[in-house]
C-alpha cells in the first residue's frame, strides 16, 4: 500500500507537468484529488490496516494529498501567468518589442494666457475674502480717470500717466472720452453707483501712451479692489494684501508695507515684497532689496464723497496692482511684450 | 533725484549707517531707490598739492608733474590742461583702483612708462575718480584739503538716489530731507545762517515791483545785490552741484541753483542793468507774443502764461525760464534776484505747452508755499554778495497778494484709530506732529489735538493728512495686520465672467491657446478683412493722439489680433488652434462706445500632430483642418453650455462665400463660422485654409440657461435602423433631421456617411443616417418602428423628393 502511494505521487506529479492549459487542470484534479480518485480509495482502505500501519501509511497519504494540491495551485498560477502574457502578445505586437519609450497618441494641449491665468488666480484670493468682480468700461470720460480720482488737469500726478484721447468724443455733460490708464476709474464709477457696504474688484486692460519697453507697454492689465463699510481700517488693508502676498508668492515670501503718494488715498501705502534674487540685500533687479507689487491705501475722504458716500461714517480702502509683473516675478519673465506677441513658444510655456 | 549724505549732514545730525538713514526714509514715503557709494574703491587715493609742472622731454602736450605728499614727493605723466603749482588734486599711486575713461570699467593702475618717462601714479579726473562724467581735466581740490589725507575722508560720500512723490515738494531740497531725517531720527534741523550786511539806498528806491496778476502769483520778492564781478563758484558749492548731477556755470547761476536745491525755492537772478524803466510787472502775457528764452529759443506764448516784464518788455517766462534779453553775462555787475511764487496749475500748463521741464518748473508745479521765498532770498542775497563780491542794497521787495492764514485742524485718537485700526494716544500724536514742525495745541476734548502745519508742508489740507503723518513717522510697521471681520456684502452673479470662464475651460480642453492682443490696431491691416468693400463698417473709433499708426483704431471686431498671431506663428509646423477672448468697440452718437465681448477662433495648419500613431500623417496624407472642424467645435461649445443651435446661410466678407455659417440659437444669430475668404488670407500672407469662429457673449448670453431638467434614463430598449438616402445635391441635411425628428418614437438621428459620385445618379447624393427608435413607457416591436420608419420615407420622398439608395 506505501508503495502504490508513491506510484500515484509520481505518476501525479508526472502528469501535472505535462498539461499547458488551464482548461485541462481540471480533469487532472478530479483524477487525483477528486471524491473517486485513487487517493481516495487508499485512504478508505486504511480502515484494514493495523494500528502501527494505519499510523504511518495514513500520514503519508495525507501528505500526498497535501503536495498534490500545492502542485495543483502551482501549476494553476503558473500557467494563469503565461497566458497573461500571451494575451499581451496577441494586443499589441510593438509592446513585444518592448519600447515602452514610445510616444503615447497626442492629445493636443491648450492652455490659458499668464495674464488670464493670474487673473483667475488673483480673483480666486480675493472672491475667497469677498470681494466680487465689477466691471466697467475700457473707454472712459476723464472725470472717473482723473478728476473723480483726485487728479485735476495741470497736476504733476497726470504727468505719470500720459494719455491717450479719443478722436472727439465728448459727453453732453463736456467730459472727454480716453482710454482709461487705471482699473482705478471703475472704483470711480462704483462708490457712485453702489451703496455701502461694498467689497469688489475689478480688473482689465488699460492704455497709457507711453515708449514700449521690457517693463512697461502701450496696453496693460490693472486689477483694483474696493472695499468700503463702517469701519473698515488700514489693518484690515493690511490683512488683505498680505494674505493675498502670501497665497500668492508663498508663506515665507517677505511683505512690507511703506508709506507712498497716490492722489485717490490719504493715508497711502506701497506694499513689497522681499527680492527672491538677493534675499534683501539689493540688486540690479531690486530696489535696495524690494519688489515693488503695488498701490493701495485708505480711500481719499473726497473721493467718497464724490461719490455720495459720507467718509464721516464709511471709512474705505482701496488698492491696485499691475498684473503683468505678477507672472513676471514668479516665472521669471524678463520682458513684458512677450506677453502681448503671442508667440506659441512663449505660451506653450506658461 | 541725487542727494549726497555729506551735504544733508550739514543741517541734521545723523550717526545711523546710510542703509538705516535710507530705510527710514524709504519707509515713511521718500523713497531711496539705490545708493552709491563715492569712495569706496580709493584705497591709497591721496590730496596732494601740486609743487612744480616742467615740460615733458619728448610731448609737447605733457607734462611733468611733481606732487606734494606730505613726507613724499612723486612725479607724473600728466596730460590734462589744468595743471598748476600750488592746486591741490587727487593723487593715485601704482596699484589703486581707478575707472578707465574709455572702457568706463574699474581697473588697476599700473606703473607705466610715458613718452619715455616713467610715471609713479597718476593725478586723477573726477571720472577716474567715478565722481562724475568729467575727463576734461584732473579734478582741483579746494584749498581746506589736507595734504597727505586720504581723499575718501574729503571726498567720499554716499549718494541716495531718491524718488520723491509729487505731494511733497518741500522734500526737493536739502533742508527738506533733512526735516523728514530729524522727525524720523529724532534729531533737529540746522538751517543756514543768513545774515549780512545792507547798504543806503534801499531796494525800493531803486526798482518797483507790480503784480497785475494775483491770482498766478501770490508773492513777488526781490533784492538788489550790486558791485559784484562774475567769476566761477568756490570748488565746495560746485561739488554739492556736481553731487546732484547739475553743472557749474558761474557764481550767480551757481547760487541761485544752489539755494533752490538747499531750500526748495527756485530763483532767478537778472541783470538789473538790462531793465528797463527799474520795473518788474507780473502779468499774463499777450496772446501770441514773442520772447527769446535763455536757451536761444523764440517762443510763442499764449494768454493765459504768466510772465515777468520790465517797462518795456517780457523779461522772463514766471517760473519757467529767463528771457534772454534781462540774460547774466560776464559783464554783468548788479544783480535783481527774484524769488516769488507762483500759481502751480498754470506754471505746469506753461512747461507743458512749451515742452520746458526744468527743476524749476518741476517745483513749482507742485506747490511750494508762498512762505518759502523769504528765508530763500536772504539766504541767495547772502551768498551772491558773498562770492560775487557785491553790497545788498537795503531791504528787500515783498508784494504778497496771496497771504493765507494758516488753519490749525483737529485730529482726535478716535479718527487716527478709526482710520488705522490701532490706537494711539494724544502725547504720541502730539510728539509726531511737533517733530515735523507742526504746531500742536489741546483741542475741545481730551482726545484732540489742534495741529496748525509748517508752511513748508503745502500737502495738509484735511484731518486725514494728519493721520497719515502720525502713521508713517510712528510706523507703517506699527500698524497691526487684520482680517475684514464686516459681513460680506450680498453677490450678484457676474454671467459674462461665467460664461468667459466656462469658454475658456472648454477651448483649452479642445487644445486651443488663448491669446491676448492689443485692442488698438492699424486701420489698413484692419481693412484687409474685407476684400470687396475695403472697409469695415461701421467705421471704428480713432485716436486723437494715437503713438504709431499700427495702433489708430480700436478694434471692431478680435479678427485682426488673431490674423497677427498666425502671422507670428507661421512657421509652427502642426495644428495651430487660437482663441481670444476679449472686447470689441463700437462707436454710439456721443456716449461711450459700446464694449461687447467676444469670442474669437482660429484653426490652421495639419488637424493632427505629426505622429507615429497617425499613420496618415507620415504618409504625406495629412489632411489641414476644414470648415466641420471649426463647426464642430462651436457645437461642442454650445453644447457644452447647453444651447441648440442651428447653422444658416451666411454672407461675411472675411469668410469664403460657399463655406460658412451663421450659428443660430432659439432667438437668433449669435455668431458664424467658416473658412477664411483666400483673398483674406493672402492680404496677410498666411498659408490657407484657416478655419475661424466667432461669438458675441452678450447674444448667447440669454439662451444659457442656469436651468435645465432632469429627463429619465430610459428603461426601454432602443432599436437602430440604418437608411441610405438620395436626395438632391442642393437638399440640407438639416432639412431631413427636421422630417425625422417630427415622427413619434425618433429619439436620435446620426449621419454617418455622405457620399456623391458613380454610385448614384449625377445631381445627387446619398446620407446615410441612423435612427434611434425608442419609447419611454415599453420595448419596442419590430412592426411599431417598420410603421414609423415607412411613414418618415414616405414623407421625405413627397417632400424631398428623397429615395432608399438600391
Amino acid at each position: 500500500m506505501r508503495e502504490q502511494l508513491e506510484e500515484l505521487l509520481t505518476k501525479a506529479r508526472r502528469e501535472l507537468s505535462a498539461i499547458s492549459e488551464v482548461k485541462d487542470l481540471e480533469s487532472w484534479r478530479v483524477r487525483y484529488l477528486g471524491r473517486k480518485s485513487e487517493l481516495t480509495n487508499i485512504l478508505r482502505g486504511l480502515a484494514g490496516l493495523s494500528l502501527e500501519e494505519r499510523k504511518t501509511v495514513g500520514a503519508r497519504a495525507n501528505e500526498v494529498k497535501s503536495l498534490l494540491a500545492e502542485g495543483l495551485n502551482q501549476k494553476t498560477e503558473e500557467l494563469k501567468k503565461g497566458s497573461t502574457q500571451k494575451s499581451v502578445r496577441v494586443d499589441d505586437a510593438l509592446l513585444a518589442m518592448g519600447d515602452i519609450t514610445l510616444p503615447g497618441r497626442p492629445y493636443p494641449v491648450g492652455r490659458l494666457h499668464p495674464v488670464t491665468q493670474t487673473l483667475n488666480e488673483m480673483s480666486e484670493i480675493f472672491t475667497s475674502m469677498g470681494f466680487q468682480v465689477f466691471d466697467g468700461p475700457e473707454v472712459e470720460w476723464d472725470y472717473y480717470n482723473f478728476e473723480a480720482l483726485n487728479i485735476p488737469e495741470e497736476h504733476p500726478t497726470r504727468d505719470d500717466q500720459s494719455t491717450f484721447w479719443v478722436d472727439q468724443l465728448t459727453s453732453p455733460k463736456g467730459w472727454k472720452g480716453l482710454l482709461r490708464t487705471q482699473t482705478t476709474a471703475v472704483s470711480a464709477r462704483a462708490v457712485e453707483a453702489m451703496e455701502p457696504p461694498i467689497r469688489i474688484i475689478e480688473f482689465g486692460k488699460c492704455y497709457r501712451y507711453e515708449a514700449t519697453d521690457a517693463t512697461h507697454g502701450i496696453m496693460f492689465y490693472h486689477l483694483d479692489g474696493l472695499a468700503v463699510d463702517r469701519g473698515i481700517t488700514m489693518a484690515d488693508l493690511k490683512g488683505t494684501l498680505y494674505e493675498f502676498a502670501r497665497r500668492y508668492f508663498g508663506e515665507d515670501r517677505k511683505v512690507r508695507f511703506r508709506c507712498d503718494f497716490f492722489p485717490f488715498v490719504e493715508p497711502g501705502v506701497e506694499m513689497a515684497i522681499e527680492c527672491a534674487l538677493c534675499h534683501g540685500e539689493g540688486c540690479s533687479l531690486c530696489d535696495e532689496g524690494w519688489l515693488e507689487i503695488l498701490g493701495a491705501g485708505m480711500t481719499h475722504p473726497d473721493v467718497l464723497r464724490r461719490g455720495g458716500i459720507d467718509p464721516d461714517v464709511y471709512t474705505s480702502f482701496a488698492f491696485g496692482i499691475g498684473v503683468e509683473r505678477l507672472p513676471m516675478l514668479r516665472y521669471g519673465v524678463d520682458d513684458m511684450r512677450l506677453f502681448y506677441a503671442n508667440d506659441l513658444r512663449f505660451l506653450r510655456q506658461l | 533725484m541725487k542727494i549726497s549724505l555729506n551735504w544733508l549732514k550739514q543741517y541734521v545730525d545723523t550717526t545711523l549707517p546710510p542703509k538705516e538713514v535710507a530705510r527710514r526714509l524709504t519707509m515713511a514715503g521718500s523713497e531711496v531707490k539705490g545708493q552709491q557709494v563715492i569712495g569706496e574703491n580709493w584705497e591709497g587715493i591721496v590730496v596732494g598739492r601740486i609743487t612744480a609742472v616742467n615740460a615733458h622731454p619728448n610731448a609737447d602736450r605733457l607734462t611733468l608733474v611733481t606732487i606734494d605728499l606730505g613726507g613724499s614727493e612723486e612725479t607724473v605723466v600728466c596730460g590734462a590742461p589744468n595743471v598748476a603749482v600750488d592746486t591741490k588734486v587727487a593723487y593715485a599711486p601704482v596699484g589703486a583702483r581707478l575707472i578707465n575713461p574709455n572702457t568706463g570699467e574699474q581697473e588697476t593702475l599700473k606703473s607705466a612708462k610715458i613718452r619715455g618717462v616713467v610715471s609713479s601714479g597718476m593725478a586723477c579726473s573726477e571720472k577716474e575718480l567715478g565722481i562724475s562724467e568729467d575727463h576734461t581735466g584732473i579734478l582741483v581740490l579746494s584749498d581746506e584739503a589736507e595734504v597727505g589725507r586720504p581723499l575718501a575722508d574729503y571726498l567720499g560720500d554716499v549718494i541716495f538716489n531718491m524718488d520723491i512723490t509729487p505731494n511733497r515738494p518741500d522734500c526737493l531740497s536739502m533742508i527738506g530731507l533733512a526735516r523728514e531725517i530729524a522727525a524720523l531720527t529724532g534729531q533737529t534741523v540746522h538751517l543756514p545762517d543768513a545774515s549780512y550786511e545792507e547798504v543806503e539806498p534801499s531796494v525800493e528806491s531803486q526798482v518797483s515791483v507790480e503784480i497785475t496778476a494775483p491770482d498766478l502769483c501770490p508773492r513777488y520778492c526781490a533784492s538788489l545785490i550790486t558791485g559784484i564781478s562774475i567769476g566761477e563758484s568756490p570748488r565746495w558749492m560746485q561739488e554739492r552741484l556736481i553731487s546732484y548731477g547739475m553743472r557749474p556755470i558761474n557764481n550767480i547761476v551757481d547760487v541761485t541753483n544752489f539755494v533752490m536745491l538747499e531750500y526748495g525755492q527756485p530763483l532767478h537772478s537778472f541783470d538789473y542793468e538790462k531793465l528797463s524803466g527799474r520795473k518788474i510787472i507780473v502779468h499774463r502775457a499777450s496772446e501770441g507774443e514773442e520772447m527769446v528764452s535763455l536757451d536761444g529759443i523764440e517762443r510763442t506764448l499764449a494768454g493765459n502764461m504768466l510772465v515777468i516784464a520790465d517797462a518795456e518788455r517780457a523779461v522772463a517766462l514766471a517760473g519757467v525760464m529767463g528771457g534772454a534779453n534781462s540774460e547774466v553775462t560776464e559783464e554783468t555787475t548788479s544783480i535783481l534776484l527774484e524769488s516769488a511764487s507762483f500759481n502751480p496749475r498754470s506754471i505746469h500748463y506753461t512747461g507743458r505747452i512749451l515742452n520746458m521741464p526744468s527743476e524749476a518748473c518741476m517745483r513749482f508745479e507742485r506747490g511750494i508755499s508762498p512762505e518759502l521765498t523769504l528765508p530763500a532770498i536772504k539766504r541767495a542775497t547772502q551768498l551772491i554778495a558773498e562770492l560775487g563780491g557785491g553790497q545788498v542794497a537795503r531791504g528787500i521787495i515783498d508784494v504778497y497778494p496771496g497771504r493765507v492764514e494758516p488753519q490749525p485742524l483737529a485730529i482726535t485718537t478716535e479718527e487716527v484709530k478709526r482710520v488705522l485700526g490701532v490706537e494711539f494716544n494724544r502725547e504720541q500724536i502730539e510728539a509726531t506732529l511737533s517733530s515735523l514742525g507742526f504746531e500742536c495745541q489741546a483741542g475741545s476734548s481730551a482726545s484732540e489735538v489742534l495741529a496748525t502745519a509748517p508752511y513748508w508742508r503745502s500737502d495738509i489740507s484735511i484731518p486725514v493728512d494728519l493721520v497719515e503723518e502720525v502713521a508713517r513717522v510712528i510706523g507703517y510697521d506699527e500698524i497691526p495686520t487684520t482680517m475684514l471681520n464686516t459681513p460680506i456684502p450680498q453677490q450678484s452673479p457676474a454671467p459674462v465672467i461665467e460664461l468667459k470662464r466656462k469658454l475658456g475651460e472648454s477651448l483649452t480642453g479642445y487644445g486651443f491657446h488663448e491669446i491676448v492682443t492689443n485692442p488698438l490696431v492699424n486701420l489698413e491691416m484692419l481693412n484687409r478683412l474685407y476684400p470687396e468693400s475695403h472697409s469695415a463698417s461701421p467705421a471704428p473709433i480713432k485716436l486723437a493722439n494715437p503713438i504709431s499708426i499700427m495702433h489708430e483704431y480700436l478694434r471692431p471686431n478680435l479678427r485682426v489680433g488673431l490674423m497677427a498671431a498666425l502671422v507670428t506663428n507661421r512657421r509652427i509646423g502642426g495644428p495651430v488652434r487660437f482663441y481670444e477672448l476679449g472686447k470689441v468697440y463700437l462707436p454710439q452718437l456721443d456716449d461711450l462706445p459700446e464694449e461687447v465681448e467676444m469670442l474669437c477662433g482660429v484653426l490652421s495648419g495639419l488637424r493632427d500632430e505629426p505622429s507615429w500613431q497617425n499613420a496618415s500623417s507620415s504618409l504625406g496624407e495629412a489632411a489641414p483642418f476644414s470648415f466641420f472642424d471649426a463647426k464642430g467645435i462651436v457645437e461642442g461649445l454650445l453644447t457644452g453650455l447647453g444651447v441648440p443651435s442651428s447653422y444658416e446661410l451666411s454672407t461675411d466678407e472675411t469668410l469664403h462665400p460657399l463655406k460658412q455659417a451663421a450659428i443660430v440659437t432659439d432667438g437668433g444669430q449669435v455668431g458664424i463660422v467658416g473658412e477664411l475668404h483666400p483673398a483674406v488670407l493672402e492680404g496677410f500672407d498666411i498659408p490657407g485654409p484657416v478655419q475661424f469662429f466667432e461669438i458675441s457673449l452678450p447674444a448667447l448670453l440669454p439662451f444659457i440657461h442656469g436651468h435645465r431638467m432632469f429627463q429619465p434614463i430610459p428603461r426601454f430598449p432602443a432599436m437602430l435602423r440604418d437608411v441610405a438616402l438620395v436626395v438632391d445635391v442642393g437638399t440640407a441635411y438639416q432639412q431631413i433631421v427636421n422630417i425625422m425628428r417630427g415622427f413619434p418614437l425618433v429619439e436620435q438621428v446620426a449621419l454617418f456617411d455622405v457620399y456623391s459620385g458613380d454610385q448614384v445618379p449625377p445631381g445627387k447624393k446619398s446620407l446615410a443616417c441612423r435612427i434611434t427608435y425608442q419609447s419611454p413607457d415599453h420595448t419596442l416591436t419590430d412592426e411599431e418602428v417598420n410603421r414609423v420608419q415607412k411613414r418618415i420615407l414616405d414623407k421625405l420622398s413627397r417632400d424631398l423628393g428623397a429615395t432608399l439608395r438600391s
